[in-house]
């Protein structure tokens, strides 16, 4: 039958249109077992925490939780500060502030890493770029790095004291969470 | 060896009723006791049977523990140890379990290293070989996700940084491999959730191993086992039937494996796991060193040599892959290193990078090793790429002996396997 028709014919667009039905029934009954997978209303349900720094003193840091990630936060000296600001920005690995709170293409300046008014304290989530250890350098006595910031001893990532990558595999700066200052001493991640 | 007939005769009228319905017992006589093997084996082709051991009591010893384990991650590091000193026998099931995925893969190294030394991959065996990669692949994925569930420390930060290996998909694509890494997550970190899809994927996988077993086992028995000598079996003289020479062979190496295999679980049953997986999971705190289990670490010294992050998860997954070309990579015309002298030495060498690796894995990630691991990691990749290809062609082979049965009689028994050996071999003919 189908020698002698004409190509393509009735029966081809049938095909193609039976199986082109099929393959999109076939994908569309995959996809909720697929995203059954991914995080489910209770993990997003976009949780924030209140931190209150008073009690945190320069040269002190701490960690908190937020989304089941650690946030590190680093109330840091004027040195400390100087450092990361005399750090230009062309000599960084990665050169985007990665700051939930400025646009996506913002520039890794110190500033941009900090707010305002405040850029004594760098609050950033403590999970390494490269492959997701916890970085050392919040307690007194962990090693901080050649940068004086943070060191993840899993494949050697060097973070400097605004928690941008310097040295070793991790590609990017630390995330800075989304953030506010509610009072002077208070703020809320998230 | 597809051509060849099964000798089953039913000797039952039940017998012969149920073959005519059902023919397995035909099917099984057939292909695992009068199927033909090489007559000149060696111990290095006993290892096959041993994964099948290995891929059984995997599976026996891993459903009991299933009865006693929980998958949730407040109770699962409690639970192992629940199973160790509360469970009858759980100390021993649980030690057997985690001592044998050690020597499920201590078996299938010296397989997967047997069949590049005799040229098991090259053709007619492509399909085996590869169906064989496969295997190796799910086994990882397998023992990988096992290791997940005792919720230890390294339990923990092994999944975090495996898992976080898709995120470098991000440097193609961005968001994409932040996006997938979620996904296998179930969350913005490994967590509970992530624990209890391990178990349930860690419990999957060994079946579907089986099933590829199942492939591995028919590819092997439609082109016949390779041998030594790298010869086909071209007259009856060539070969025994598997039953009870081969089996007899195999139970000779299976019960060396064996003893070596309950001289870790009875006596250093820890011995090749981590102290820090005694630590229960701290998402807040990793440990100093990570290191994944020995069987993984030359992969692992593979990635972290590479300084990029992208970079070294290519070439991590891509030395697995290669494995998959090997077939058309190799340009020699003969298969087993025997007869080629030069190859021979670089085969050598490759066993000595991996090794080499291996040690690289476990050391911290500062220099030497570092040079070192890439210096490893180039010889890995141009054994396939360079050595592989070239060496075919610019190596004069040694010559071969004319047939199986002269491989192991010497040159007077060509043709008929009656010389002065046959009878030492047990008339092969024999059916
Ligand atoms: C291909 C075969 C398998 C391999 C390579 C494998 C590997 C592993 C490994 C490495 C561990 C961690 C052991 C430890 O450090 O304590 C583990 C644990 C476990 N596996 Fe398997 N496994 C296999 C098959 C199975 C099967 C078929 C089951 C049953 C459903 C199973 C159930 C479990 C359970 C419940 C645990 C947690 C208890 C423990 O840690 O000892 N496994 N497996
Ligand atoms: S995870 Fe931090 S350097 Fe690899």
């Amino acid at each position: 039958m189908a020698s002698h028709a004409e190509e393509p014919n009735r029966r081809d667009f049938l095909v193609i249109a039976g199986n082109a039905f099929a393959a999109v029934g076939a994908a569309v009954t995959m996809w909720p077992f697929i995203h059954q997978m991914n995080p489910d209303k209770s993990a997003q349900a976009l949780a924030s925490t209140e931190v209150d720094l008073a009690p945190v003193k320069q040269g002190q840091a701490i960690t908190v939780m937020w989304r089941g990630k650690p946030v590190f936060i680093r109330n840091r000296t004027a040195d400390e500060v100087k450092a990361a600001n005399a750090t230009p920005v062309d000599k960084l690995p990665d050169h985007v502030a990665r700051n939930a709170n400025l646009a996506a293409n913002a520039e890794a300046t110190d500033a941009n890493r900090t707010i305002k008014g405040k850029e004594n304290w760098l609050v950033a989530v403590g999970i390494c770029t490269h492959l997701g250890c916890i970085p050392k350098g919040q307690a007194l006595g962990d090693e901080k790095g050649e940068f004086g910031g943070w060191f993840c001893p899993c494949h050697g990532s060097h973070y400097d004291t605004a928690g941008r990558i310097r040295k070793g595999p991790a590609p990017r700066n630390l995330d800075i969470p989304p953030y506010a200052f509610i009072s002077d001493t208070k703020i809320k991640i998230g | 060896m597809s051509n060849h007939d099964s000798s089953y005769q039913p000797t039952t009228r039940i017998g012969k009723w149920f073959d005519e319905r059902l023919p397995i017992m035909r099917l099984m006589h057939g292909q695992f006791v009068d199927f033909p093997t090489p007559r000149n084996l060696n111990y290095m082709w006993t290892f096959g049977g041993i994964l099948m051991f290995c891929l059984v009591a995997q599976l026996v010893t891993g459903i009991v523990l299933a009865m006693h384990y929980q998958a949730s991650a407040d109770d699962a590091f409690n639970a192992i140890d629940q199973i160790r000193r509360n469970v009858n026998y759980g100390w021993m099931i649980q030690a057997m379990h985690a001592v044998g995925a050690s020597m499920f893969f201590v078996a299938v190294y010296a397989h997967i290293f047997r069949g590049l030394y005799y040229g098991s991959y090259k053709a007619p065996r492509e399909i085996l070989w590869i169906l064989g990669v496969f295997i190796f692949l799910a086994m990882m994925a397998t023992a990988f996700m096992g290791y997940a569930l005792p919720w230890g420390q390294m339990s923990f930060w092994g999944v975090t940084v495996i898992t976080n290996l898709f995120s470098s998909l991000d440097q193609i694509i961005p968001g994409v491999g932040t996006a997938i890494v979620q996904w296998l997550w179930g969350g913005y970190s490994v967590s509970g959730t992530t624990l209890n899809r391990f178990f349930s994927l860690h419990y999957l996988l060994p079946f579907v191993i089986v099933g590829l077993v199942v492939l591995h086992v028919w590819a092997l028995h439609v082109t016949g086992q390779n041998n030594p000598a790298g010869l086909d079996i071209k007259t009856k003289s060539d070969s025994v039937p598997m039953y009870p020479y081969a089996v007899a062979k195999d139970a000779v190496g299976m019960f060396a494996f064996l003893l070596l295999f309950a001289w870790f679980v009875f006596y250093l049953p820890d011995y090749l796991g981590h102290s820090d997986n005694f630590n229960p999971a701290n998402p807040l705190v990793t440990p100093p060193h990570i290191v994944p289990e020995w069987y993984f670490l030359p992969f692992y010294a593979m990635l972290r040599a590479i300084p990029d992050k992208l970079g070294g998860v290519i070439v991590m997954f891509a030395s697995i892959a290669i494995l998959a070309f090997a077939p058309w990579l190799d340009t020699a015309r003969v298969r087993s290193a025997k007869y080629r002298p030069i190859f021979k030495w670089f085969f050598w060498l490759f066993v000595i990078a991996c090794c080499a690796l291996g040690y690289l894995g476990a050391m911290p990630a500062e220099e030497p090793y570092v040079t070192w691991a890439r210096i490893f990691t180039a010889y890995y990749f141009a054994f396939f790429l360079v050595i592989m290809p070239v060496v075919g062609i610019i190596e004069t082979p040694k010559p071969l002996p004319r047939s199986i049965a002269e491989d192991v009689l010497g040159a007077g028994a060509h043709g008929g396997g009656k010389g002065a050996g046959a009878a030492a071999a047990a008339s092969p003919e024999k059916r």
